[in-house]
């Protein structure tokens, strides 16, 4: 009878939207209403289609993979949109006269940044560890994922959050806090997909086979729950009226800073890393076909990594009105976290021991080996740049874009593009992908494109903090702002470039997936499975 | 690591230690932001915004002014010099949410408030490259097309005022013919609108005295941001000032 259960869910938020359509307060909601009213009217025909044809059994003799084949297409759909908007608004940083139109205010830079970053966390990196976490928790519970239909309201329900916070940016629809702008109606919403989530998840745990819960579990259950108490405080608002787009917060000023960037830092320390070093856990032990390094380092890692970055959010307000006490706290246990981070990086990378070959014959580990390279990088930089003094720099500039897009495209970016490659192959049974060789071409042009990427926000980054802090022989400021803007001029066509590589690379795996997926054998590379390309353990003649 | 078993095969007794290690620091660091009494230092002048004012926030909000422009002068030397006095957390104490931001792609805007005319802002908004050639910004020229919307203004201060900021009554029942009254220097009603809101500048700001447009109230929120707090006042070095 779940079925009704979350029927009545779907036809209160029809509903609603009715009445938002007919009492509309402000512009935004009344676009909004109309766009809830079609996808959840949509979605209710879907059901009731669907039982139509009779209710559908959910054998618990086997997984549920379909949804994971959607989550698979979603994750690539959504890199690509996220990937292209990320293009689109490097372009408009160096070519301001030919990216920016003056008739189409909601193409401005500041609604497609927030654009771009939602569509990269939350929709590309989302739906890839919705889909990831969905696919290892059967795996390693050998149960078929709880709750029948409900797997499906978190997928489509995330995806609708996806949709309402993408449009309503575009609209003009937020409340301004850095990864959390959507607002109120969509927050809630995301509230109650994200409990389904966890529920699914726990209920997936609760009916396991297996005696242990496996430790890339811990991290997605860590990563579920923590991000639900992040999400919640953090977007506490009172709504200006139950048919307004618009909320106000409830917290203000240096409350409210500290609020956000605990919020802030723990959606990359929960979201990006506790959920994608899941992803790690299950996908590199599995595709290099050994053991995890280390039992006990995955147990303190994981307690530490968990402990140690919540504390870390007060590094992002350094030297600003936020007490120094909270300060001095932020910082000194951003630099405790280099530990666990490396932990992590370290039993990630010593899986391959024995294996170490497979980096030289299999573009897929070499991928998700060089992401942990990238994520012990970046997890260095990050503490690095806590140091106040430090901070006193690189805070503001274009240094901290590059050191979010090293662990954004190196780290996230290549540990789902190898579960994507892994999971294709396995879900729709192939016997390898369809070209390797175009593993390589996707794997090489990315690679390139981060270094571009992350070389030119490093100098163009520290050029700033430097010609802001430069004085001449008498004692003046040396530069005016704008010349600070106008040196940053090559170091945002380089990042473009950097950028336009990533996307190329992300365009190539689509086609390779799509191809993968039809069942295709790139001629050219034999029709040989990867297990038989390897060499044989023979004596040497 | 036997011990550790209790956790993996438990899954209830797994989520409540991992909610008890996540909920530390949080409480560590953010409950005693909301009692210390020394978090916002008390100083004269900072007064809630003006109805214009606010809208015009909300409109720096909408556009995402944040994402380039922070509002927050750190104490350090050049900064001081570039920008004026370090920000102060009293001088965001009504501001929800807070715009502080966290990257200059522009420059901070803390002080930007009476550093410019208002023909230089609407020359900027239309097209920034015509007065500064090599800006980076977008053109916001629709913001002098585009009318004000108000018609939830009484609601959103009501909200603003449930989370705290001093709006009273009469501040309320006033709003609209504050956004009036504020458009205007001979306004009748100047001497009631400078008691509820001191100090706030009365002008036309776009330049087109017979409409309420968006760019009327962008500039007006510009030219308030930095301006509440007296520095000649203000002993910075005081003891109760320091945090």
């Amino acid at each position: 009878m779940d079925v009704f259960l979350q029927l009545a869910i779907l036809v209160g938020c029809a509903f609603y939207a009715v009445i938002a359509v007919a009492q509309a307060g402000d512009s935004g909601m009344a676009i909004h209403g109309w766009f809830f009213l079609i996808l959840f009217v949509a979605w209710i025909v879907g059901i009731c289609m669907r039982y139509g044809f009779g209710a559908p059994v959910w054998d618990q003799t086997r997984y549920e993979d379909g949804i994971i084949k959607w989550g698979v297409f979603a994750t690539a759909f959504w890199g690509v949109a996220g990937f292209l908007v990320g293009l689109v608004i490097a372009l408009q940083l160096a070519f301001p006269n030919l990216f920016y139109f003056e008739q189409f205010g909601w193409t401005n830079f500041g609604r497609l940044r927030p654009l771009h970053t939602s569509a990269v966390i939350f929709a590309f990196g989302g739906n890839a560890l919705i889909a990831t976490s969905f696919y290892v928790v059967q795996r390693t519970t050998r149960a078929r994922l709880a709750g029948g239909l409900w797997p499906w309201f978190v997928f489509w329900g995330f995806n609708l959050f996806i949709v309402i916070a993408a449009t309503g940016y575009l609209l003009g629809i937020t409340q301004s806090k850095e990864y959390a702008e959507p607002e109120w109606y969509a927050d809630l919403w995301l509230t109650i997909v994200w409990v389904v989530y966890l529920l699914v998840f726990l209920g997936t745990l609760w009916k396991r086979k297996e005696r242990h819960i496996y430790v890339a579990n811990w991290f997605y259950l860590a990563f579920i729950v923590t991000i639900a108490m992040l999400h919640i405080v953090n977007n506490l608002a009172i709504p200006v009226s139950f048919t307004s787009s618009t909320s106000v917060i409830v917290w203000a000023g240096v409350q409210d800073a500290l609020t956000q960037w605990w919020y802030g830092h723990n959606a990359v320390g929960f979201f990006l890393t506790a959920g994608f070093l899941g992803i790690m856990y299950y996908f590199i032990p599995k595709r290099a076909e050994r053991p995890v390094y280390s039992y006990r380092l995955s147990i303190v890692h994981f307690w530490t990594l968990i402990f140690i970055y919540i504390w870390a959010g007060p590094h992002h307000l350094h030297y600003t009105a936020l007490p120094e006490w909270a300060q001095t706290l932020g910082m000194v246990f951003s630099v405790m976290l280099w530990m666990p981070s490396w932990g992590g990086m370290i039993n990630g990378l010593m899986t391959l021991s024995g294996a170490w070959d497979k980096l030289r014959t299999d573009p897929v580990i070499r991928m998700m080996v060089v992401s942990v390279a990238f994520y012990g990088m970046s997890t260095f930089e990050g503490p690095v740049m806590s140091v106040r003094a430090v901070n006193s720099l690189s805070h503001y500039t274009d240094w901290t874009i590059g050191h979010v897009h090293s662990g954004a495209l190196g780290w996230v970016g290549y540990i789902s593009f190898g579960a994507l490659y892994c999971l294709t192959q396995w879900l729709w049974k192939r016997r390898r992908l369809y070209s390797y060789a175009l593993v390589e071409w996707h794997f090489w042009i990315s690679t390139l494109g981060i270094l571009l990427y992350i070389t030119s926000m490093w100098v163009s980054g520290i050029m700033q903090g430097l010609m802001w802090r430069a004085y001449n022989e008498f004692g003046f400021l040396e530069y005016s702002f704008v010349e600070s803007v106008e040196a940053t001029h090559p170091y945002y066509v380089i990042r473009a470039i950097g950028g336009g590589m990533f996307l190329i690379g992300a365009l190539i795996m689509c086609y390779n997936l799509w191809r993968t997926a039809r069942g295709d054998l790139r001629a050219a590379e034999g029709d040989v499975a990867e297990a038989d390309a390897r060499p044989a353990a023979a004596p040497a003649e | 690591m036997n011990w550790h078993g209790v956790f993996e095969r438990n899954s209830m007794i797994l989520l409540i230690g991992i909610l008890i290690m996540v909920s530390i620091g949080g409480l560590v660091q953010l409950a005693p932001l909301f009692y210390l009494e020394n978090t916002i230092e008390e100083v004269e002048g900072v007064r809630p915004y003006t109805p214009l004012e606010l809208m015009g926030r909300r409109l720096y909000v909408r556009e995402g002014c944040y994402v380039c422009h922070s509002q927050m002068v750190r104490p350090l030397r050049d900064e001081v010099e570039r920008y004026g006095h370090y920000s102060l957390a009293a001088e965001s104490m009504y501001d929800h949410p807070f715009q502080w931001g966290s990257k200059r792609t522009g420059p901070d805007l803390a002080r930007v408030g009476g550093k410019y005319s208002d023909e230089w802002h609407r020359d900027h908004f239309a097209n920034p490259r015509d007065v500064v050639p090599e800006s980076v910004m977008p053109p916001y020229a629709f913001l002098a097309d585009a009318e004000l919307e108000l018609n939830e203004l009484e609601t959103i201060m009501g909200t603003h005022r449930i989370v705290g900021v001093p709006y009273n009554d009469e501040m309320i029942e006033a709003a609209q013919s504050d956004i009036a009254a504020q458009l205007d220097p001979f306004s009748p009603d100047y001497d009631a609108f400078q008691a509820r809101y001191p100090g706030a500048v009365m002008r036309d700001f776009d330049g087109d005295p017979d409409r309420v447009t968006e760019l009327d109230a962008m500039i007006a929120y510009l030219q308030a941001l930095g301006t509440m707090v007296d520095f000649d006042e203000y002993e910075a070095d005081a003891p109760e000032n320091l945090r």
